[in-house]
């Protein structure tokens, strides 16, 4: 195992190489463009098999993708924001086909105005499109994130979007543990499509037409091969750890057993809400963080267990859903709690657009369910953290 | 019909030249009546029809394939001899 200092962008690079794809097709776009570019490097310096394709927008790099796979390859890409929001139609052919495309995500707001920087609208946008999403907190989690997708996608029979936050992550250089080519080869293993296209001698068809009499029963399909995802993600984690001792679950706990309050985040947040928990446990509040991986399939059981003993919890939604009560995982996880928990749960909406969430922000979000704990009053469920 | 379980994931086909077993007959609205009388067996009606129903056996127009006769019309409209008429489907 080798340590090297990479910005998110050029882990998933790297990562790339290592798993040595079919197909890769892409389109540039801040903040993942440079991801996709490094890429096309290793294929012009003959360092990978791969069949790169450089299409002329993201519509046409998610249908190229999907062609790819059908065809029976590996299909690699990224995109961010407005290119994420361009492939929307192709998202949902991608993820009703079920075909395993892998497609890192390096969340940027949408426009307008117009703004390069972190949010997390374009994957929540995308959350009901029946991709698997994944959240990674920093460069490391970016790397393990995209290498275990490649397997989770082929076993689960579904595309898999692993996310991390764009700039933030995608931008910034860190400390990064690389698993050797040979035991990525190995983890990853052949994909072998089970209908694939260029296979003549088995035709297969897909995309045809899909009437009310069948529609509901292929959906229906999906319905439960998303929620067999859920243990697909779990036993993928456990057999990463094997190969790179670090592990990997859908949610993630932070000094939550005795926690009386907690902050629950996904992405780089997470980091920042740790250290603002360690501040918050020295002045003697017990402060914990629920980290959430997993976004789809949403891991309802394991958040319930993970705050049962929580009297008040503050969900960080780094996008807004418009006219909703409250942020996209605000509304999941509160729904998820219903019957299950007696805790208040409010909602912060914070960081849109790239703007910083400090661990001074995290704490003064500690300091006011912490009243809410003492006091039993909530003055608004729905805040936006840090607005003027 | 058959339940989630029984057909291939993702709306795949995996046997080619099936639209043999989805009869679209019962589309129709109006059906084409062929009068043997008139017919010169001509085949138009056998060229222009989009869903090849119309029945030729030994060089000669036999009939039209209800089950999968959608009732469009076209070879009504294209007989030469007036020989297919529209009717109303009872």
């Amino acid at each position: 195992m080798k340590v090297l200092g990479m910005n998110g962008n050029n882990a998933v690079a790297y990562a790339m190489k290592q798993i040595n794809p079919d197909v890769v097709a892409g389109y540039p776009i801040t903040p993942q463009t440079i991801a996709i570019e490094k890429f096309s490097e290793y294929v012009a310096d003959g360092e990978v098999d791969t069949e790169f394709v450089a299409t002329e927008s993201e519509h046409s790099a998610m249908s190229a993708c999907i062609g790819a796979s059908a065809a029976g390859g590996r299909v690699i890409t990224s995109t961010a924001s407005a290119g994420l929001a361009f492939m929307w139609e192709m998202l949902y052919v991608a993820a009703s086909l079920r075909l395993p495309i892998v497609m890192n995500v390096m969340n940027r707001a949408l426009s307008a105005p117009i703004n390069i920087h972190c949010d997390h609208s374009d994957s929540m946008g995308a959350r009901d499109s029946g991709w698997i999403q994944i959240h990674g907190e920093n460069v490391q989690e970016g790397y393990d994130n995209l290498i275990q997708a490649v397997k989770i996608a082929e076993t689960a029979g579904l595309p898999v979007m692993p996310c991390f936050d764009g700039f933030i992550v995608s931008h910034a250089v860190e400390r990064l543990q690389v698993l050797d080519d040979e035991k990525v080869k190995k983890f990853v293993g052949t994909y072998k499509s089970e209908h694939p296209l260029l296979d003549v001698e088995n035709p297969a068809t897909y995309g045809p037409f899909d009437m009310y009499d069948y529609y509901m029963e292929h959906k229906k399909q999906e319905h439960e091969a998303m929620k067999k995802a859920l243990k697909i993600v779990k036993d993928v984690g456990k057999e990463y750890e094997k190969i790179s001792g670090r592990s990997y679950d859908t949610v993630l706990g932070y000094r939550l057993d005795d926690a009386d309050v907690a902050v629950v985040a996904l992405g780089s947040t997470a980091g920042t809400a740790r250290a603002a928990v360690d501040s918050m446990r020295e002045k003697g509040i017990k402060a914990g963080l629920l980290k959430l991986r997993l976004f789809r399939p949403f891991p309802r059981e394991d958040i319930i267990d993970a705050l049962k003993n929580v009297k008040v919890i503050a969900v960080m939604d780094r996008s807004d859903s418009f006219g909703a009560f409250g942020g996209p995982v605000f509304s999941e996880l509160r729904s998820s709690l219903f019957k299950n928990s007696d805790a208040e749960i409010v909602n912060y909406i914070y960081g849109l657009g790239g703007r910083d969430i400090t661990q001074n922000d995290v704490e003064n979000v500690f300091s006011e369910i912490k009243d809410i704990s003492k006091t039993g009053k909530v003055k608004e469920y729905v805040q936006y953290l840090g607005v003027r | 019909m058959k339940g989630w379980k029984e057909i291939p994931e993702g709306g795949l086909i995996l046997e080619p030249g099936n639209s043999v077993g989805y009869k679209t007959g019962s589309w129709r609205a109006k059906k084409p009546v062929l009068d043997k009388e008139k017919c010169i067996n001509c085949f138009i009606c056998w060229i222009y029809c989009p869903d090849g129903s119309i029945v030729v056996e030994n060089e000669e127009v036999k009939g039209i394939n209800y089950d999968y006769c959608k009732g469009c019309g076209i070879c009504a409209n294209e007989c030469p001899k007036k020989a297919i008429n529209m009717e109303e489907e009872k």
